[in-house]
């Protein structure tokens, strides 16, 4: 007989959204080197190349396009995949916790990390390299909420083709390397040979990191057809993390 | 308090109808049909590969059968509905913990899924982990680990507990401990549902024991009576000094015969003996004696 009501979904996404951030920060270490990687691969590039106003003003949403697959698609996957071949999730699937409040705790999360990750960046590009500040912050977290939905679905997907954990990082690192290679996060991707040019504007990173440019840096419209390659890689994402999503 | 309907309050806690599930060529559970009362606890008992862990995780919601009847509390359980998955605990066969979590905040963090769960602490101190509250899951022993599986399990108050081979690997001393708790859970009125393959625990902590071999069930009782109809009774006696054994479904009149004819040779049955098969010799009987099938 029930005579309490149990928490709403919602209720319940929250509660393991906090969760999911105690145990993000349970492991200092791994979460210090998550945050400090692209800014090291920001400061790096930018001393390398020296202080070229054009340069800086691309790698700063470049790398924060990389933060943002970095913090949703990589870490989903291996998240995923550990969670799954250690049956935790197989665990919860065995609790009255509802699936999308679990997900929805996993990914808010991830989420999370990518804001301050972004924030970060901008905050680095602004203070070292004199980047200018977004414009409008509003419309920033916008496109980076529509990078999020992409890479986050995309990583939950991609975490179904993984065999196991230790698998994982060879796998994520896969996709992962060569992309931000050719999608104009370090250098301009219109040096590369057509081929991988053609690859890079099927891809989703470099139309997010042409967005987060507009965003950042050059205000004015947003390109359509950036939206409309992201808002397709988010629907098929979304799908195939669905349609193919396993407990155990 | 508002009347509520009666129906069901006397049901079973779990039925289960010509139960069938195939893996593609293999039926991996084939006409299994069982009930498990109200504060029962049920033990199905069989080797490894018969089914059972198939046949719990299709109660558990896991799985969808391939054919039959399942109910489980009155719900059927492929729906995954969530006031089903509120009454019930679940310990697997094996998962997964969060490495770098307290025993209590994994306590804590489950407790909250359910609508009047059971306080965290009190959960810790039934399964006697109260020592190891604040230890990491990663430093607990496997017996340890175990015993947080059955915590988290029942920290949601539930009516009906899903045991799926709770205490392989233990060694004796934490088997021993483990079955205190379980024996406490049925004090405590709640309905159990173990799956074993160590024929020593069903004997201990089951009211009632169904042997499952290829999928199927080859003998259903309490474990104390499961014997009495399929292997009869053992009748042996010392005759010079070597033993003679006889078997029977009738040992009345066996015995009658036996002493009958001693004292018409003016002799007496020296270690006379009348036993009934232990669960053991049953079910080595039943699952590995048997051939085909």
């Amino acid at each position: 007989m029930r005579e309490v009501e149990s928490l709403s979904a919602l209720a319940l996404a929250w509660e393991q959204f906090r969760f999911e951030r105690k145990l993000f920060w349970r492991n200092p270490s791994a979460a210090f080197f998550n945050f400090l990687l692209p800014l090291l691969l920001l400061v790096l590039t930018a001393s390398v190349f020296g202080d070229d106003r054009d340069l800086l003003d691309s790698l700063v949403p470049g790398i924060a396009g990389m933060s943002i697959m970095a913090t949703t698609f990589n870490a989903l996957a291996f998240n995923l995949t550990f969670l799954r071949e250690q049956g935790i999730l197989k665990r919860v699937r065995g609790t009255p916790m509802p699936a999308r409040s679990y997900l929805g705790g996993l990914l808010g999360s991830a989420v999370a990390n990518s804001f301050v990750q972004v924030g970060l960046v901008v905050a680095i590009g602004h203070l070292a390299y004199g980047v200018g500040l977004p414009p409008e912050p509003v419309r920033l977290i916008v496109v980076v909420a529509l990078g999020v939905a992409c890479f986050g679905a995309l990583g939950i997907a991609f975490s179904h083709a993984i065999p196991n954990f230790d698998a994982a990082p060879a796998y994520a690192n896969a996709v992962f390397l060569p992309t931000i290679l050719i999608s104009g996060v370090f250098y301009s991707s219109e040096s590369l040979p057509t081929a991988l040019v053609g690859i890079a504007e099927v891809l989703p990173l470099e139309h997010t990191i042409d967005l987060l440019k507009t965003t950042m840096v050059e205000g004015g419209p947003l390109s359509g057809a950036a939206i409309a390659v992201v808002a397709a890689w988010t629907a098929g994402g979304a799908y195939l993390a669905v349609r193919f999503f396993r407990w155990e | 308090m508002l009347a509520r309907p009666t129906r069901g309050l006397r049901s079973s806690a779990i039925e289960v109808a010509d139960l069938r599930k195939s893996y593609g060529p293999v039926d991996a559970v084939q006409g299994l049909s069982f009930a498990v009362e109200p504060g029962e606890v049920y033990g199905l008992l069989g080797p490894n590969g018969a089914g059972k862990t198939t046949t719990v995780e299709i109660l558990e919601g896991y799985r969808r059968r391939s054919s039959g009847q399942v109910r489980v509390l009155g719900h059927d359980p492929e729906r995954r509905d969530r006031r089903l998955q509120e009454r019930v605990g679940i310990v697997l066969q094996s998962s997964g913990l969060y490495p770098r979590v307290t025993v209590r905040e994994a306590v804590q963090h489950f407790a909250k899924a359910y609508p009047s769960p059971r306080d965290p602490r009190e959960t810790i101190a039934l399964v006697g982990l109260q020592e190891q509250s604040d230890a990491k899951a990663r430093e607990l022993s496997g017996g340890q680990r175990r015993r947080l599986d059955l915590a988290l399990a029942l920290v949601g108050d539930p009516e009906l507990i899903f045991l799926d081979e709770p205490t392989t690997g233990f060694d004796p001393a934490a088997r021993r401990t483990a079955w205190n708790v379980i024996r406490r859970l049925r004090d405590l009125g709640k309905t159990v549902l173990l799956t074993t393959h160590y024929l020593e625990e069903a004997q201990v902590l089951a009211d009632r024991v169904a042997i499952v071999r290829d999928g199927a069930i080859v003998a259903e009782g309490p474990p104390g009576e499961l014997g009495s109809s399929s292997a009869g009774y053992r009748v042996s006696y010392l005759s010079e000094g070597r033993r003679v054994e006889l078997q029977t479904d009738d040992p009345t009149e066996l015995l009658h015969r036996l002493t009958r004819d001693a004292l018409a040779r003016g002799e007496r049955l020296e270690g006379l003996e009348v036993a009934r098969p232990t669960l053991e010799e049953v079910y080595l009987e039943l699952t590995d004696r048997v051939e085909g099938g």
